[in-house]
């Protein structure tokens, strides 16, 4: 079962510690992952830690469910980076600036893989 | 390398030559008494020669000019012109890039331009866009009016450290002078608030603008710095405020100067010389001004010109901007220094019919034209306050034309003829005059005659412009239009002995020098003070102190003026 | 063993400026006084070694020597008809001005990080000016704080501490404790957690919330429903009652205004707002900026071109006009034959829809990591990093300007002589 969220994305401590090192593992974790409340993890009946895959207009990705007890219900936060950006609204809108807030999102849980940054860009090639 | 610039209308007013026809003889970037017979020439066929213009009061770099420009992509797009072989691209009217700057100046014959105003904490940025300004000499003012080490060792009346601040703080800044603006208002604007007049006491630091002003001529009379202090007085933008602007002129009584020049320059008259009590009353009080001057030899001002069209107005004084924003529901920019002073930006465009631009309009050139010498009022627009400086021609040609000034007026608002004495004043100036108020008189006011700017005496840098006007077959007050379009486009601009430009082309993009002043104190002044300013650094500043001072390489062709301590006295006998 | 004392950080745009690094065998042994992040930065990670090229991008690069990358770089921007210069923020201002005469040269289109940052903030300065000041403002004055879309605590940890909430100035001499600190957000983030008025608002509903609160501040409270963006007219009421009542007030923004649905809009409205409380008191506004340079790119941009980022050489004036010329909707409507990133990663922070587009067109890479633009890159060259390896001029977020020092000798070339090597031989190619 899907559940919808609004998804932003952006700046976090650890993205940050890793973003020169973008072939790190530290950086994956930091930066491949989907924050929701407890409450919404409870709803996809998965447990932080175990995968998912957010799916919006502009494309689909897996990464993994990381509690945020500040988010309300229904907003998911993906830390910026390419997983997030795989996902993202591309439309500027006219003015310069893509969409990478407040992206209507499909969440459900996956059993496959998170892709590893080399693999997700290939997937651009 | 040499060059004979030969067939010269001469004027140069320093050495007294009023339009003889002489040769003007250039060897490595200075003018000497001959050159050698083989050497390049110019024939100038009788044609108009100056000394390269010298601009003593201009934003043409820094935090407010850039905030200028971001604030205004619609004035960026105004000025476009492709690159060339020669010249990079150009933008805008009001406040051009920093190449457009450069030849613009050196287009119109201009090869030494001042910077206004710059705040110690801001003055590597200054110096960033000064150092890609192409072809033109260049330095800045550095603000002290409202810095708060000032308004400490002014209630403390402690004048060997303030001069050891001003000292360090030229030096931090690699500054050419000292600027007052809004003194004490600046500090207040940090909380929304101003001063409203001289006495006015700066909550927490007790000082008044006054004080303020008084000390700081003092000081700069101990170090022997070339230029005055330089003062944008309180109660700018307000009417009524020519009381303010003469009781702050008579303050110069006070101080007696260390050198053959004013103690104080004050500057932009067309923003402080306004009668009245509100919009409706305005009227200009530019006689009143113009008589003080005539009565008093210790005081000079610039005209700060206002040019009918676009205008960005950018300036220190922080609640005059915030004011005008409000009044003229524009956009506002307002980028306060910690420690030191605020600023704001405000566009505007001047109305031919709108009554307070017309009397505006009218204040500049009645100041210049009722004050007898023509040294004590300088040729500004205040770039880009009252107009941007490429107007300056159509200043020139309102100033040596009374014709052109009644056709003007035509065209005015009424209040020019009720409010202002501009219609009736028929004096028109002459290229004497002229020399003097674009050249030797703001190279003298700056303290630059004897650094080789404003004049063509032997030893004098090779900065010369030619213009295509028969000073003996021209009658300037008939032929405007030829005069105006003449010191548009020099025929040639020299800068150093290099041709920069021809026609309105600019032909070579040398890189100017920056003037700085190096003002010794005696040590132990310098480190009493340095103990106040590093206890600022550690409790007040944003930044430390080691990351506070500009590095030699911001100012990469710099010339350096020594002064200080005992300097002035010895110059002076 | 060397202590390089007053060092900065050239990390996040608080450009700290009180970094104590330890330096041993020309290797940074000890950093004090850095963020998490900051030192991250500055002990440095693994390095791209080599110059490396590939014709085909799902082959492996080959290493090659600099001249014979930076050749390979020329000849692809030399034939390009509307290339790309993209990046800038973690590169020095000297750098900057290379780049820009760079793509003047090529009749490019130069532009930055703030493209996906707070390029949105200056279209809204364009529109209605920026009242702002230095931090030391702040951090003396300040009795109201606000946080607005913005996460410090995460993004520039120091800034509370240095300039914004904690400390003590000339007149805000009781620190903390005298300040009262606002965070509007859509999510209680860490930041939130220390404020004295968290305000949580529906997602993307900003320019409501800015407009409800003008409209109170204006006299116009009878017109604001019961509740605005998830916001109760009771809160609203009480948050501007704080904003009128500050001596001197200060607004951060961050990517919550500028991202959000309105965009530019948000940050015109908060603008507004900024400049209607200054009748009441003092109130200032500043952008929360991430890269320590990416300032210093939109200030020597904008006194160079006269425009901020996003300029477009093609006709050999400068031309902006972000929506067309910024570095995403080039890429959205695929009008770009060649890219050049430097200091900064398109890669991994534009849309996948751009970064497909840039792995179809031949793309220089100029950075010191390996890196999602790497992946996409056709030539990559290694560069010394800025801020540690090479002094230089950095912006600090509320725009002035500092001198980066130099920490430890660099290895690879810098961006600026990278730079300058392009440039002529672009020159060469083109027989100019």
């Amino acid at each position: 079962m899907a559940l919808k969220i609004t998804l932003i994305t952006g700046r976090t401590i650890n993205q940050g510690v890793s973003i020169e090192n973008k072939t790190g593992q530290d950086y994956l974790k930091a930066t491949a992952c989907c924050e929701l409340n407890s409450k919404n993890i409870g709803i996809l009946g998965r447990e932080p830690g175990s995968n998912v895959r957010v799916k919006t207009d502009y494309g689909e990705v897996v990464v993994t469910l990381k509690e945020n007890e500040g988010n309300p219900d229904s907003i998911g936060f993906i830390p910026m980076g390419p997983w997030a950006n795989a996902v993202v609204d591309p439309d500027t809108r006219g003015c310069g600036m893509p969409g990478f807030k407040g992206i209507p999102a499909d969440v459900e849980v996956t059993d496959d893989k998170v892709l590893l940054m080399k693999e997700l860009i290939a997937g651009y090639k | 390398m040499e060059l004979l610039i030969k067939n010269a209308a001469v004027y140069d007013p320093v050495n007294g030559i009023k339009g003889d026809r002489t040769d003007v003889s250039i060897k490595d970037g200075k003018i000497v008494d001959k050159v050698s017979s083989g050497c390049t020439g110019i024939d100038a066929g009788g044609r108009l020669v100056m000394a390269g213009g010298v601009d003593a009061h201009s934003h043409i770099a820094g935090s407010k000019v850039n905030v200028g420009r971001l604030m205004r992509p619609e004035d960026s797009r105004a000025g476009i012109k492709p690159r060339t072989k020669t010249t990079r691209p150009c933008t805008g009217y009001t406040v051009p890039n920093v190449y457009a700057m450069g030849y613009r100046y050196a287009n119109m014959g201009y090869t030494t331009v001042f910077e206004a105003a710059q705040a110690i904490m801001k003055a590597r940025h200054t110096h960033e866009e000064l150092e890609e300004i192409p072809i033109i000499d260049k330095g800045a003012l550095t603000l002290f009016g409202s810095n708060w080490p000032t308004m400490d060792f002014v209630r403390e009346n402690d004048m060997d450290k303030l001069a050891a601040y001003v000292s360090w703080g030229l030096l931090a800044s690699r500054g050419f002078g000292i600027k007052v603006v809004n003194p004490g208002g600046g500090e207040m604007w940090g909380f929304g608030k101003n001063v409203t007049g001289l006495d006015d006491v700066v909550p927490e630091f007790e000082v008044t603008p006054s004080q303020i002003i008084t000390s700081l001529m003092k000081v700069n009379e101990m170090l022997g710095l070339p230029h005055s202090v330089h003062l944008h007085c309180n109660n700018l933008g307000k009417p009524g405020n020519y009381t303010t602007t003469l009781e702050s002129m008579k303050l110069a009584k006070q101080v007696k100067a260390g050198k053959d020049r004013q103690v104080m320059h004050v500057t932009h008259l067309t923003f402080n010389a306004w009668g009245g009590t509100n919009w409706g009353d305005f009227e200009s009080r530019a006689d009143e001004i113009a008589k003080y001057l005539n009565n008093n030899d210790n005081v000079t001002t610039d005209m700060g010109q206002l040019i009918f069209g676009n205008a960005t107005t950018m300036t220190a004084d922080g609640p005059v901007q915030y004011a005008n924003a409000k009044l003229l529901h524009a956009k506002w920019g307002n980028g306060d220094v910690e420690l030191e002073d605020s600023s704001g930006v405000v566009p505007i465009t001047y109305v031919k019919q709108i009554s307070i631009h017309a009397i505006m309009w009218a204040i500049g050139l009645e100041l210049a034209l009722l004050t007898d010498d023509p040294y004590k009022v300088l040729l500004t627009t205040d770039h880009p306050n009252g107009g941007p400086f490429v107007n300056y021609p159509e200043v020139i040609a309102l100033l040596m034309s009374n014709r052109k000034r009644q056709e003007e007026i035509a065209t005015l608002h009424k209040a020019v003829h009720s409010q202002t004495k501009i219609p009736g004043i028929d004096r028109e100036l002459d290229f004497n005059d002229i020399a003097i108020m674009t050249r030797a008189g703001t190279s003298k006011v700056l303290g630059l005659l004897e650094h080789g700017k404003g004049h063509l005496g032997i030893g004098a840098d090779a900065d010369i412009s030619i213009y295509d006007i028969k000073p003996d077959e021209i009658d300037p007050s008939a032929e405007h239009s030829k005069i105006k379009s003449a010191f548009s486009s020099a025929a040639y601009t020299i800068k150093g002995g290099e041709i920069v430009a021809r026609d309105g082309e600019i032909t070579a993009t040398p890189a100017g020098r920056t003037f700085w002043v190096d003002a010794k104190v005696p040590q132990s002044h310098t480190d009493e003070m340095m103990k106040d300013i590093r206890a600022k650094f550690k409790n007040y500043y944003s930044i430390n102190l080691a990351n506070y001072m500009v590095q030699d390489a911001y100012v990469t062709h710099q010339n350096v003026i020594k002064a200080g301590v005992g300097t002035a006295a010895s110059e002076v006998d | 063993m060397t202590v390089i004392t007053d060092a900065l950080c050239p990390f996040c745009g608080c450009l700290c400026d009180d970094i104590s690094v330890v330096v041993e065998d020309n290797k940074i042994v000890d950093v004090k006084n850095a963020c998490k992040i900051g030192a991250s930065k500055i002990r440095g990670h693994h390095r791209i070694k080599s110059p490396m090229i590939r014709d085909d991008k799902n082959s492996d690069f080959k290493e090659v020597s600099y001249d014979e990358a930076i050749d390979k770089a020329a000849q692809i921007l030399a034939g390009s008809k509307r290339a790309l210069l993209y990046g800038w923020a973690s590169a020095l201002c000297e750098a900057h001005k290379k780049g820009i005469l760079l793509a003047e040269e090529l009749g490019a289109v130069i532009d930055n990080t703030a493209t996906v940052c707070h390029a949105p903030s200056a279209l809204a300065i364009h529109e209605k000016g920026v009242p702002t000041a230095t931090l030391g403002q702040i951090k003396n004055r300040a009795d109201v704080v606000i946080f607005w879309g913005c996460n410090p605590v995460h993004s520039h940890p120091r800034h509370m501490g240095r300039y914004s909430v904690f400390p003590r100035g000339f007149f805000s001499g009781k620190g903390r404790r005298g300040r009262k600190i606002i965070v509007v957000d859509v999510r209680k983030t860490n930041t939130a957690g220390i404020a004295d008025e968290y305000v949580e608002i529906q997602q993307g509903s900003d320019y409501l919330i800015i407009s409800a609160l003008r409209a109170i501040l204006s006299g116009h409270e009878d017109v604001v429903p019961e509740s605005v963006g998830g916001v109760a007219r009771k809160d609203l009421l009480r948050i501007a009652a704080i904003l009128k009542e500050a001596k001197f007030g200060t607004l951060f923004f961050g990517m919550g205004l500028t991202q959000s649905k309105s965009r530019y809009k948000n940050i015109d409205n908060a603008i507004s707002l900024v400049t209607e409380l200054n009748s009441f008191n003092k109130f200032i506004m500043m952008p929360m900026r991430g890269h320590y340079n990416v300032t210093g790119f939109g200030q020597v941009c904008t006194w160079e071109t006269g425009f901020a980022t996003a300029v477009d050489f093609s006709s050999g004036a400068p031309y902006y006009n972000p929506g067309e010329t910024a570095a995403n909707d080039l890429l959205y409507r695929k009008e770009v034959d060649a890219a050049m990133i430097i200091a900064g990663d398109a890669g991994a922070h534009f849309p996948a829809n751009s970064v497909r587009e840039l792995a179809k067109i031949p793309v220089v890479q100029v950075d010191p990591y390996w890196n999602p633009t790497t992946e996409v890159a056709n030539v990559v060259i290694p560069s010394a990093i800025s801020g540690v390896e090479l002094e230089g001029t950095a912006y600090r977020m509320d725009g002035v300007s500092l001198r980066m020092r130099k920490m430890i000798e660099p290895e690879h070339l810098a961006d600026e002589e990278i730079l300058d090597r392009l440039i002529a031989r672009v020159r060469e190619i083109r027989g100019e």
